[in-house]
């Protein structure tokens, strides 16, 4: 079984992101970049399967401009086998929107076949949290979300999902869609060895136009401003302080 | 052109989620439709009937929407769809899970997570964890919608007395079988809903701790429990009291911050609590900066003195 697992270059998780002056987006110039944190959990988790015997070849999918690579070498660092870059010039990159990558991923699918899709449940940049359930959608396939635990057999995932109020374990048929939370496994850190073996490794390169897939936004993004800072409070000297002033000034308790 | 809401329930009970997505829906000025789709929810449809701001509601009963699988609600969605301009739904794992299903069958964009509602074809919503505000404009023939329940106040007038409609079932697709559900029971009140929220964070050092101290001090308050991602990864507490970015959004009138230091995807799930309390050794901690009230210390000391002064 092929397991495939789309990776998108993000802002790195620590850096603090800055909205840019004239509100048309966020910062991205001299910005440092990076596989988005919950695509990390899903290579790992697609590399454990293939180290499981489960999984005959893991292929990488990225979809956005040149630089891209970058993220689809780290994924071949940690174990993918081969990638692809679905390649869209820098200014179709920042418009890329969930629904246009997911078709783009259909394409993918159609030609890979693969057994399994695996997915960050959401990317750190636009929150969005729709790319894996959409591609799900457009194959027919099943899904199961926010996963932290999966088992394959017969056929069929065991996925167990982590859901508001609880888990959820569900079983469902293969060929699907698993998108990845954080408590899923703790991604593995590429060695030099294999950073050094990923350069050797297959990367080919597509256009949105060979898929024919049409990627136009279907959102116009209006502005980006920040949000409403809050005020910085007064520090309390000691708990008799901190309920007189819950009662009598904030009122929250009685 | 009318608005339909998908109520989120677990067939016996509605979710609160949803009381804020028709609050939202309202803020379209069209009517609004609520789908309530289960197997023996007859009592969810009568308490959506009652709720203000509700025109009709639509059922469908029947055993293979019991487990809310996405798969066979977004194609009885799908097959629906037609009279309405908007379809929207609680931002909470139920609507994450299932809308983009829905957008995607639909052949339109689906816009994730609004905080705020500028006019029927443009939305505001959170990117990079709440560091920025995005306004969009979607051109589709219909708009796909979570609300983040959190960003609109319930309605408290409106008509209360809507007409139930029962409509046919959808295929079973049979792609998908639920083997067990464990859910976190509590006496307390739950996170979406709770007035008061006490939340630790790695600065009580042990799950033990995390009960010893918290509880009590959220019984005197009645509130419900939270934690920052990193006492949830060091093993405290479940995943489901995380709140943050990846976790919970959750807007109290009070959020006591305990050994918490509010890193960013944190105070993403708070900032928009109405009081911030602050509890913690390091007087530098960032949580300090978004709080109403800080209070600098010893925790083990504090939390135990506060549950008594209470």
């Amino acid at each position: 079984m092929k397991v495939l697992v789309p990776v998108k270059r993000v802002i790195d998780y620590n850096v603090k992101v800055r909205v840019k002056a004239d509100q048309s987006g966020v910062e991205l110039t001299n910005v440092k970049m990076a596989m988005n944190p919950f695509d990390e959990i899903a290579v790992e988790a697609a590399v454990r399967l293939k180290e499981a015997g489960i999984a005959t070849e893991v292929i990488a999918v990225s979809c956005g401009a040149t630089a891209c690579q970058e993220q689809l070498r780290t994924a071949l660092a940690l174990g993918a086998d081969r990638a692809i870059l679905v390649e869209t010039d820098a200014a179709q990159a920042e418009g890329l929107q969930p629904l246009a990558v997911a078709k783009l991923l259909k394409a993918v699918c159609d030609k890979e076949q693969p057994g399994l899709v695996i997915l960050g449940k959401q990317a750190i940049d636009d929150d969005a949290n729709q790319t894996g359930q959409m591609l799900a959608a457009l194959m027919g396939w099943p899904q199961a979300t926010f996963a932290s635990k999966i088992v394959i057999a017969e056929g069929r995932a065991e996925v167990t999902r982590e859901i508001d109020g609880g888990l959820e374990t569900l079983s469902i048929q293969l060929p699907a869609i698993v998108t990845a939370d954080l408590r899923l496994n703790e991604p593995r850190y590429a060695t030099l060895p294999n950073i050094m073996k990923a350069k050797k490794k297959p990367l080919d390169v597509l256009k949105p136009a060979d898929l024919g897939v049409d990627i136009t936004p279907r959102l116009t993004l209006l502005k980006v401003v920040e949000p409403a800072r809050r005020q910085a409070g007064v520090t309390v000297a000691d708990v008799a302080e901190l309920v007189a002033k819950l009662k009598n000034e904030a009122k929250v308790i009685a | 052109m009318s608005i339909l809401v998908i109520a989120e329930h677990d067939n016996l009970a509605l979710k609160a989620a949803t009381l804020h997505t028709v609050a939202a829906a309202a803020q379209l000025g069209s009517a609004v439709h609520v789908l309530v789709a289960g197997a023996g929810c007859a009592a969810v449809a009568q308490a959506v009937a009652a709720l203000a701001g509700v025109s009709k509601v639509k059922v469908v009963d029947a055993s293979h929407y019991a487990d809310q699988t996405a798969e066979n609600l977004a194609a009885l969605i799908v097959a629906h769809s037609a009279a309405y301009s908007h379809i929207l739904a609680p931002a909470t794992t139920f609507g994450k899970n299932l809308l983009p299903r829905v957008a995607a069958l639909l052949d339109v964009a689906q816009i994730s997570e609004i905080v705020g509602i500028e006019s029927p074809d443009t939305f505001v919503r959170p990117i990079y964890a709440g560091n920025a505000l995005a306004t969009v404009q979607s051109a589709d023939a219909v708009k796909v919608i979570t609300v983040r329940p959190t960003a609109f106040d319930v309605l408290e007038q409106g008509s209360a007395n809507a007409s139930i409609e029962n409509l046919a079932a959808g295929p079973d697709l049979g792609l998908t079988q639920l083997l067990s559900h464990e859910l976190t029971t509590s006496a307390r009140p739950e996170l979406g809903a709770a007035k008061v929220i006490v939340s630790g964070g790695r600065g009580l050092a042990s799950g033990a701790n995390y009960h010893a101290l918290l509880e009590p001090l959220a019984d005197k308050l009645n509130a419900a429990l939270g934690a920052s991602r990193a006492a949830v990864d060091a093993g405290f507490v479940p995943n489901d009291y995380q709140i943050g970015q990846t976790g919970r959004v959750v807007a109290p009138q009070l959020y006591i911050a305990i050994g918490i230091s509010g890193a960013i995807q944190h105070l993403a799930g708070m900032r928009d609590s109405k009081v911030i309390v602050a509890i913690n050794q390091d007087a530098d901690a960032p949580i300090f900066q978004v709080a109403d009230y800080g209070l600098v210390g010893d925790l083990f000391k504090i939390i135990p003195d506060l549950t008594v002064a209470l």
